[in-house]
């Protein structure tokens, strides 16, 4: 009997598990831990419209106005530790309540990774986003005609230089691979994604790392492997994410080498009574073989459904297939599917260089995976065709 | 009502953007050859409807699936909390009417009807 449910986290993966409970018909007590000081708000906007002054940050809301799922919010704690006792999971938080569950859901999210201070990542100016009050300090140096320069090109960084550009910006992305996004696209779609900063007149500097961030106190330049100076007046540091799973070590849960919870299908990990999802969770994926951490936006909303069923015992709805989009440069970018490295891909409609390419990723005649660069149409009737044999196109 | 655009404009299972009407809407043909025109912008973030796919009297979004009802616009799941309105559309020799409805749009966030520019014919 499940009588009190304690999420940690508050973002989208933490609200949609706290909905999918209530949807699922648990009644019981529900507990929402968040070490922000905000109630659950929407992240991709602050890349883009919010980045922009066009959307305030009552627009980012993830609950509706009229929304009550009977839940105790405890935002602006932080969870520090969480411990097996006979009774059940529990966790304590950093004003030392503690929390005793039936169930514990982790939703903590992940943390942009920094540079170290040594080469000047905590100079002022420089800023990573991941986070509202991010994004207000970030919209506050972003003044039309400064120079900003992007350590990191890849799907959050490229968006904001897209952001900025569009703002008045001087803006100059730097990459330390040969080519940006070819982790998830492959090296030639990446190349062709990449390609839309060019199109828009923004330089990347690709296959250079960064050596150090100059300056003072304030930053003024970064300063490139290859001895390239470049003046900046802000520096946006986008190197990615790594889940904010540091509390838990010592909690008996199975970490992998990034940090992230190890856990089933269903976010079950290898605690009893413990759970895991969001971008702070790798869970098996049939496909891989193995545990995967995806940090889709679509998967923080989904698979908490998932979550709630195993908790309650109730029939788990099917999982949707990896899907995220990116707005950049006005061109809406969708992929969905996964794709190994060693696919054949085909064009089937637009070209990679015009910057409106349909791109399907091919195994063994069979599609396993699309991109869509402004094909919404085409690319959701491609997606629906993943993993059969033949789609009618 | 405002003229929308020839019946034959609208491919079978799938939708049509018509930009002359302010906020724009989406008119959708089923495969049985019914009519329906609802707003065509999501109610979430800014997509268009008219490109999503149509399946079971319903519409899902292109951007992030939330499903919308052709026949009464409300929507099925999140993202989207809110429905789009529908609007009540004629076919008459092989045209597409449609009568707007006065109910206040459920625009997403950042997105404006903007100043009414429609051209659309009126009868």
């Amino acid at each position: 009997m499940t009588r009190h449910v304690v999420v940690v986290g508050a973002s989208l993966a933490g609200h949609a598990t706290a909905r999918s409970l209530r949807d699922a018909g648990y009644d019981g007590a529900l507990t929402v831990v968040g070490d922000e000081p905000h109630r659950p708000y929407d992240r991709p906007p602050l890349s883009k419209g919010f980045l922009d002054g066009s959307l305030s940050a009552e627009d980012l809301a993830l609950e509706d106005a009229e929304e009550d799922l009977g839940a105790t919010w405890l935002v602006g704690q932080r969870a520090t530790s969480l411990e097996r006792t006979s009774a059940g999971p529990a966790v304590t938080l950093d004003d030392g309540t503690v929390l005793l569950a039936d169930a514990v859901v982790l939703a903590t999210g992940a943390r942009a990774r920094r540079l170290p201070t040594a080469i000047g990542g905590d100079l002022a100016g420089v800023h990573s986003l991941r986070t509202l009050d991010d994004a207000l300090a970030l919209r506050a140096d972003l003044v039309p005609g400064a120079r900003l320069v992007l350590v990191g090109a890849g799907f959050v960084g490229a968006e904001i230089a897209a952001t900025a550009h569009h703002l008045g910006l001087d803006v100059t992305l730097v990459e330390a691979t040969r080519t940006p996004l070819a982790g998830p696209l492959g090296a030639e779609v990446g190349a062709a994604v990449a390609g839309l900063h060019a199109r828009h007149g923004v330089p990347l500097h690709a296959g250079v790392p960064v050596s150090a961030l100059l300056g003072a106190e304030r930053v003024e330049g970064v300063l490139l492997d290859d001895g390239t100076h470049l003046p900046a007046d802000v520096v946006v540091v986008g190197v990615g994410s790594a889940p904010a799973t540091g509390w838990l070590h010592g909690s008996g849960l199975d970490l992998d080498a990034v940090g992230a919870v190890r856990a089933d299908r269903a976010g079950a990990t290898a605690v009893p009574g413990v759970w895991a999802v969001g971008d702070c969770a790798a869970w098996w994926d049939d496909a891989l073989g193995d545990h995967h951490r995806t940090e889709h936006w679509n998967d923080a909303l989904h698979r908490p459904r998932a979550v709630a069923a195993a908790i309650l015992g109730t029939a788990a709805p099917a999982a949707p297939a990896p899907y995220f989009w990116s707005d950049q440069y006005g061109v809406r970018l969708q992929f969905a599917g996964r794709r190994h490295g060693d696919e054949v891909l085909t064009v089937e409609a637009g070209t990679l260089e015009g910057g409106d390419a349909l791109v399907v990723w091919w195994r063994h005649g069979t599609p396993v995976a699309v991109l869509g660069m402004g094909q919404p149409k085409l690319f959701n009737r491609w997606k629906r065709g993943l993993g059969a044999a033949a789609v009618a196109a | 009502m405002h003229h929308l655009c020839a019946l034959d404009d609208v491919v079978p299972g799938e939708g049509l953007r018509v930009a002359t009407v302010s906020p724009p809407v989406a008119v959708f043909r089923t495969d049985d050859d019914e009519v329906f025109v609802l707003d065509d912008t999501c109610s979430h973030q800014d997509a268009s409807l008219a490109d999503g796919w149509v399946e079971d009297c319903r519409v899902e979004c292109p951007l992030h699936a939330s499903r919308f009802d052709l026949r009464t616009g409300e929507v099925d799941q999140p993202p989207a909390k809110r429905g789009v309105r529908v609007h009540r559309a004629e076919v008459r020799d092989g045209e597409v009417w449609v009568e707007l409805s006065t109910a206040a749009p459920n625009l997403p966030p950042g997105v404006t009807a903007g100043v009414t520019t429609a051209t659309g014919v009126s009868a």
